[in-house]
Order: C-alpha cells, then sequence, then structure tokens
C-alpha cells in the first residue's frame, strides 16, 4: 500500500475499480453519475481522484488508443548499458522522448545480461522504429557502453492483470495496457483499466 | 481522421479535466460542440478506436506486486514450457522475443512474497534459471500516440 494513499480512499479506490472496469459512461456529466454511485458529492469525488492520482494510485484519466489503428504497428524493447550514476537522469531524460511508452532501471544481470535501462519504443514503420533508437543512443551519448533492441515475435500469453485478491471483489480483474503487441496481432483484446506495466 | 478528430484524440490521450462538467470544459477548450465530442468518443469506443475512457490504475500502487523476468528456454522445450507458464494464473503476459533469453514474462501477484515465491516455482517446475528484472525506478508510463 502505497503511503500517500489513506485506508479510506483504498476502500474507496476499489469501489472505484468496480465502478470504472468498463471505463467511465459517457455521459454529460460523469463525475456526477461517480458521486452517486460513491454516495459522495461531486467536489468530494473530485478531490478523491485527484488525490487518488497524486497518490499514484490513478496514474491518469484519459482516452486509450488502439495503437494499431493509429498504426503504431512497430515495437521493440530497447535496453541500454549505461553508468550507474547517470542512469537516473538519462531515465528521465529518454523516458520524455514521445515514443517511449514505459521506461524502467532494473538491474544486471552479469554476465548473461548487461542493460540496466529499459525503454519500450513505438513507431509506425520499421524506419520509424529504428530512428527512435538511434535518437536514444545520441541522447545518451558517451554514458552508454552498449544497447540492443528485443523485437517480441510471438504473444504466447496476454491476460488481464488480476488485481490482488486483497483487492479484488470480483473477479474480472484488470488488463494490463496494450503496449507490447507483436505485429502479427492486429486486434489487440480491450483495455479496460491497469496502466501498469511491469 | 479529420483535424478536429486529430485534435480531439491527441487531446484526450493526455488526460480528461478533473473539473465539473468535464466535457464542457473540453469543448471550449478545443472550440467544438460539446454533444459532439461525446458522439465522437462513442463511436470511437464502439468502432474500436478507443480500447478505453476513464481512470488508469496503477494495481502496485494498491498494493499488487509486479516482475519482469525472463528465460533462455531451449529450442526443444520451448512450447512445453509455455505450456507451463500458460497454465499459471500469475503469469499474465509471455512473449517470445529473438534473444538468448527468448522467453520473457510478467508475473501479477498479491505481493511481493507471492512474486518470489512464483519465481521459485518457475525455476523449480523447469530446471531453468529465471533471470528476475524487477523494477529499480520508473522514469516514465503512459502512452501517448499522436495522430
Amino acid at each position: 500500500m502505497s503511503d500517500c494513499i489513506s485506508p479510506s480512499d483504498a476502500a474507496l479506490a476499489r469501489r472505484l475499480i468496480e465502478l470504472t472496469q468498463a471505463g467511465l459512461p459517457v455521459v454529460a456529466e460523469p463525475w456526477q453519475w461517480l458521486a452517486a454511485e460513491l454516495g459522495l458529492t461531486e467536489a468530494d469525488t473530485l478531490a478523491l481522484l485527484t488525490r487518488l492520482q497524486q497518490g499514484g494510485a490513478i496514474r491518469r484519466v484519459a482516452a486509450v488508443p488502439n495503437h494499431y489503428r493509429l498504426g503504431y504497428r512497430y515495437n521493440g524493447m530497447t535496453v541500454w548499458d549505461v553508468d550507474d550514476d547517470q542512469v537516473d537522469r538519462l531515465g528521465a531524460l529518454i523516458g520524455r522522448e514521445p515514443g517511449v511508452s514505459h521506461c524502467y532501471r532494473r538491474p544486471r544481470r552479469l554476465p548473461v545480461w548487461h542493460y540496466n535501462l529499459f525503454a519500450m519504443i513505438h513507431g509506425r514503420s520499421q524506419q520509424e522504429l529504428d530512428q527512435q533508437r538511434a535518437h536514444l543512443r545520441q541522447l545518451l551519448g558517451e554514458a552508454r557502453r552498449s544497447d540492443d533492441m528485443l523485437v517480441s515475435s510471438r504473444i504466447l500469453k496476454k491476460t488481464g492483470v488480476r488485481l490482488p485478491e486483497t483487492l479484488a471483489r470480483t473477479p474480472s480483474g484488470i488488463p494490463d495496457e496494450p503496449s507490447q503487441h507483436s505485429a502479427h496481432q492486429s486486434n489487440p483484446k480491450p483495455d479496460t483499466g491497469s496502466d501498469h506495466h511491469a | 481522421m479529420n483535424d478536429d478528430q486529430r485534435r480531439l484524440m491527441n487531446r484526450l490521450q493526455q488526460g480528461f479535466p478533473l473539473v465539473p462538467s468535464p466535457w464542457r470544459a473540453l469543448a471550449d477548450e478545443l472550440d467544438l460542440e460539446e454533444a459532439a465530442l461525446r458522439q465522437q468518443v462513442d463511436d470511437w469506443l464502439a468502432d474500436g478506436t478507443l480500447t478505453r475512457f476513464g481512470p488508469m490504475f496503477d494495481v502496485e500502487a494498491l498494493g499488487g506486486a509486479f516482475t519482469l523476468a525472463a528465460m533462455a528456454v531451449p529450442e526443444p522445450r520451448f512450447e512445453a514450457v509455455h505450456q507451463l507458464l500458460d497454465g499459471l494464473p500469475e503469469v499474465a503476459h509471455n512473449y517470445r522475443r529473438e534473444h538468448a533469453l527468448n522467453m520473457w514474462f510478467v508475473l501479477a501477484c498479491d505481493s511481493p512474497a507471492a512474486v518470489t515465491r512464483s519465481l521459485e516455482h518457475i525455476e523449480a517446475v523447469t530446471g531453468l534459471v529465471v533471470m528476475n528484472f524487477p523494477k529499480e525506478a520508473t522514469y516514465h508510463v503512459g502512452l501517448h500516440f499522436p495522430v
């Protein structure tokens, strides 16, 4: 549990997850709808959403496009070996690039795996993907010792990320975002809520 | 997509306003008609252009635990190991990637301890080394696809 989220907010967040599993209804006053469902005023509902967003339980309230429909059919997991002293600065730097959807520091596993910085990139063509990778390489400059890009050739499993049992009252859970579909899958499953990618 | 649709798509990806009458706020900002905005979002949800409209939760912030892990699976055993992982409910994603580490999967568990147990279980049943790549820092999460 995040320190930033009070127990009462966490309980409301559970209700919120249930209520918006299929998304926010596209009605004129969605916050009033939500307020009525939660038994709160509209002002308290907006305050709750703001607190949950500040505490990190909600990443954002937004529309998630099917990126295949928008033409983003190519993706790659770029991985970089950069100086530990500089990884935080460099991660923030490349994480800001528009083609990067996820950017994390992860541990090296020597001698097999030298890379400590991971960034998922997306493009509308192989050329665009290659350009993005080249651009990241340029941004990382001399701090980059080596790098690679892993392309998924097959989705072996893609189910929803289930809610932790302690949170879940309904069994359907929350699927993860459609971030890593291979080019072979043209019609990704609907995304119903979690913005998380491990 | 026409210009208005593009502007709406780009704007909606940035976030829906957390203010009373959010559609009106959006309509004013984009100088478009409020009811038409909602109709467009409805249409996009119906035809699959949008996969979701609403809050995006970080389950980890609410107590869940995740990790990314990878294995170098010998080709003759690839299908069998794939089937094995398929049967584990905590394996949320699994991808074949073209690399010596050819199987990459995401574990989604109730707690960090459950992640550790699952990693040990997978090593035990496959006899393969599982490389665990937990997040040590998050620099960016967010899909934004400009159109």
